[in-house]
């Protein structure tokens, strides 16, 4: 029996992989071909080096981390490894979550990725999905809604925010060497980045 | 002697760099290419350039080069990673080759880690063609 969080994190890992070919073909619009490619190689190390039965949330989201930035190779590497280090830094020793611990979670993330890619939203990248997604889950656990209801709701958001990474150019990364010519093309980062959501959420279902 | 870390998405780039350092500096022994993905593949590696950075501090500080994009995240994120170790490691906007080169000669004439930083970047305004 492997744990909740194992689970979680393959489940996640499996979603990756599954669309590895669709995310590398976004990203062969506008960036370098690499995105499925790298976070599948990236996401099956995870799921081959994360322990099966460590209980302790944090530090499987910090060793997922430290995975990622040692296999992904391309940006996704340090943003995603970052994300999940500095979520993983919040949640040390929890064996369970509660919606506050998840909000904590993503806030971590989301300044992790911030601070390593020097990016705000509407640039175009992974926080044009992740921003709004964590400020509609706060209004929603503010306004008494269960976690569930909360991550149904960012998840709409975050695909709400792939839809808008169509009509903005993109100014960060390779893609911003396309420049308006990168308008019309959906960001393979906010994608990836709503698979992850929408698979933790549907994993907290069960 | 301050140490000197080439990061590159090539894991040929970085050799070949050090190769030229090698060449300006032979005694430094604190050089390290940290290029590609440890089975030499395209990309970047935040945790074996840290490791880099341990290999090439003697206690003076390690100057790191990097060539593009996720390049300079992951050797901000290594430079994180240390966390804990006591090493003065600090990332040098410099072009990667001319920096390096300068980086390497700076050090191996026993300069300190400034000096060095300082060396390295200014080759990001020298002009090649006059």
């Amino acid at each position: 029996m492997s744990t909740r969080i194992y689970d979680c994190l393959k489940a996640i890992g499996d979603k990756i992989i599954e669309n590895k070919d669709f995310l590398t073909d976004l990203d062969r619009e506008i960036g370098d071909a690499d995105h499925g490619v790298n976070m599948a190689r990236g996401f099956q190390s995870v799921i081959e080096k994360v322990s099966q039965d460590d209980p302790d949330i944090g530090a499987c989201l910090k060793k997922t981390g430290m995975t990622l930035l040692s296999t992904v190779g391309g940006a996704s590497g340090p943003l995603y490894g970052t994300a999940y280090m500095e979520a993983g830094k919040v949640l040390m020793g929890k064996e369970t979550l509660s919606s506050e611990d998840l909000r904590l979670a993503l806030e971590a993330a989301i300044a992790g990725i911030q601070k390593r890619g020097k990016a705000e939203k509407g640039e175009k990248t992974m926080l044009d999905s992740l921003i709004p997604a964590y400020e509609v889950y706060c209004d929603k656990i503010a306004n008494g809604a269960s976690t569930i209801e909360a991550l149904d709701a960012a998840c709409v958001a975050a695909n709400e925010g792939i839809e808008y990474t169509k009509t903005i150019a993109a100014t960060k990364g390779r893609a911003s060497y396309l420049g308006d010519r990168s308008i019309g093309h959906q960001d393979p980062g906010a994608t990836s980045l709503t698979f992850t959501l929408e698979t933790i959420r549907d994993f907290i279902k069960g | 002697m301050v140490g000197l870390v080439i990061v590159s998405h090539s894991y040929k780039i970085a050799e070949g760099i050090k190769d030229l350092t090698d060449q300006v500096a032979p005694t430094h022994k604190g050089i390290i290419a940290a290029g590609g993905m440890e089975d030499k593949s395209i990309g970047t590696d935040a945790v074996r350039i840290s490791e880099a950075i341990k290999q090439a501090e003697s206690g003076d500080g390690v100057v790191v080069l990097a060539d593009l994009g996720s390049g300079i995240m992951s050797a901000e994120t290594a430079i994180e990673l240390l966390d804990g170790e006591d090493i003065n490691a600090r990332l040098v906007d410099a072009p990667i080759v001319e920096g390096s080169i300068a980086a390497a000669v700076t050090a191996a004439c026993g300069s300190k880690l400034e000096e060095v930083i300082t060396a390295a970047e200014q080759t990001k305004a020298v002009k090649k063609i006059n």
